[in-house]
């Protein structure tokens, strides 16, 4: 086909990844990273990806830079605010019978829809008695995550989100602003634990009663997707709770029967 | 029926070699398309894939409202999901649709790329690295520039390339920016398109 130079490069240059950095990115889905790929090249004044290959092989400094290309870091709090309007309605009520939860936000990038979920905890008063687990590969964007500062500019659009998604209260109770920046609540974050965590090398690490995992598997070929979904399965409880993203489904994967759907418009799915 | 190419194409070279067209649209995309897509015959054979920028919500009517009015299938994209012949596909509001190796469709949710989500460019680049020559891009009304670049991977990959006339075009920007970036094979009213189209799509001439 049209560029079968670029596909070989591509498909070395994962493995050169892999080989020297333990980061597994050859089950993701091609299209959308030759992309990302062709835009790394660009910014690292390379020609062709064998060069990049080459500069990343050999300045070991520059890979969490082109981690940032590999990984997508595009969020914004309360996306979707129906995904999170459906959550307070359909799943919070049964959530309310566990004496103590656990939630695992898996890609979490940096943290928007960790603390979307605290936030809304909190609000159902569910927080005190709750962990989440919030999981990347990227640590870059982990540490961003746990700071917990946004610019302030994003910050209308976060609000606007919050109550749209049904928020009892002002988004400004939960963040502190300073110097063109917010700073999310210490109070928030004691109920967080940020962790390195793959879902293409990983294992199930905790038993969790929702697992909130959006836009991310598009990103993953079908062999990766069900990987990740076995975790999901094997880490949720019974009538545990898993939300995908706005476009993604259980369509085509083998995990499927293991799923009843209970809001499918926000896809919200339960475990059987 | 003949046309006049600007780059010299004559119709024929491209009859039975269309696998898939791309579509791309903006401001006064939905009438446009309204004359585009229902004149698609049921045998019209290769796939179709569009891109129009719409504000950003869950749902999306494109998919009913087109459904009712073609010959052709219509759905919206579903990641993963194989591209079938004489199917038209909608990108989803708030992703990029991209083609895959099958070929089969892919959904992103990337950043904007000139303030579009889904993004004509991202589109078309990926369609034109799948289908190469086998791909034709359309470039229709619009109100900036998305499409541009796309368009000129489609032409780098050997593929054919049509603009909607900007003098027919509701907002004439971004066909304007398209023939900006390089010459088109065909630059036509959207009546027009619509014969060339079954032309190549293995329908018959009507």
């Amino acid at each position: 086909m049209a560029n079968k130079d670029l596909d070989i490069e591509l498909k070395l240059l994962l493995d050169a990844i892999y080989l020297k950095y333990h980061y597994d990115f050859r089950g993701y889905a091609m299209a959308s990273l030759k992309r990302r790929m062709a835009m790394a090249a660009d910014h690292f004044a390379c020609r062709t990806l064998s060069q990049l290959q080459d500069r990343i092989l050999h300045e070991p400094h520059l890979f969490p830079e082109l981690l940032n290309y590999l990984t997508v870091q595009v969020s914004e709090m309360f996306r979707d605010p129906s995904y999170f309007r459906a959550l307070r309605q359909s799943v919070v009520p049964l959530l309310r019978t566990y004496p103590s939860l656990k939630v695992w936000v898996a890609g979490c990038s940096t943290g928007e829809e960790v603390y979307s979920l605290a936030i809304l905890l909190r609000e159902e008063g569910l927080l005190e008695r709750t962990l989440i687990y919030a999981t990347d590969i990227n640590t870059q964007a982990l540490q961003k995550a746990e700071a917990g500062v946004y610019a302030v500019e994003r910050v209308a659009a976060f609000t606007h989100n919050h109550s749209q998604s049904g928020g009892h209260a002002s988004l400004s109770d939960y963040y502190t602003a300073a110097y063109g920046n917010v700073v999310f609540d210490r109070a928030l974050k004691k109920h967080i634990v940020f962790s390195d965590h793959s879902l293409a090398t990983d294992s199930v690490f905790a038993e969790v009663q929702l697992l909130s995992c959006r836009n991310v598997l598009i990103y993953f070929n079908r062999e990766l997707q069900e990987r990740a979904l076995g975790l999901f399965k094997d880490s949720l409880c019974r009538r545990g709770f898993l939300g995908l993203g706005a476009r993604e489904s259980l369509r085509f994967s083998q995990h499927a029967p293991a799923f009843s759907s209970l809001v499918w418009e926000d896809r919200i799915f339960q475990k059987v | 029926m003949d046309f006049e190419s600007p780059t010299g194409l004559s119709t024929a070279s491209f009859e039975g070699r269309i696998d898939a067209v791309v579509v791309g649209a903006s401001a006064g995309g939905v009438e446009a398309l309204g004359t585009l897509l229902p004149a698609l015959p049921r045998e019209f054979r290769p796939t179709v894939l569009v891109v129009i920028h719409q504000p950003r919500e869950r749902r999306s009517l494109l998919a009913d409202i087109f459904s009712a009015r073609c010959a052709l299938p219509v759905q919206e994209a579903q990641d993963k999901e194989p591209a079938q012949p004489g199917t038209i596909y909608f990108a989803p509001p708030d992703y990029h649709l991209l083609v895959d190796d099958g070929p089969s469709l892919a959904l992103s949710a990337d950043e904007p790329v000139l303030f579009s989500r889904p993004s004509i460019d991202v589109l078309f680049e990926s369609a034109a690295d799948t289908y190469g020559h086998r791909l034709a891009g359309l470039i229709l009304t619009g109100a900036n520039s998305d499409g541009a670049r796309g368009l000129a991977a489609v032409r780098q990959a050997g593929g054919v390339t049509l603009v909607q006339r900007p003098d027919t075009a509701l907002a004439a920007s971004m066909p304007t920016a398209a023939l900006a970036r390089g010459p088109a094979d065909f630059v036509l009213s959207l009546e027009q398109m619509a014969r060339l189209l079954r032309m190549m799509g293995g329908g018959h001439e009507g």
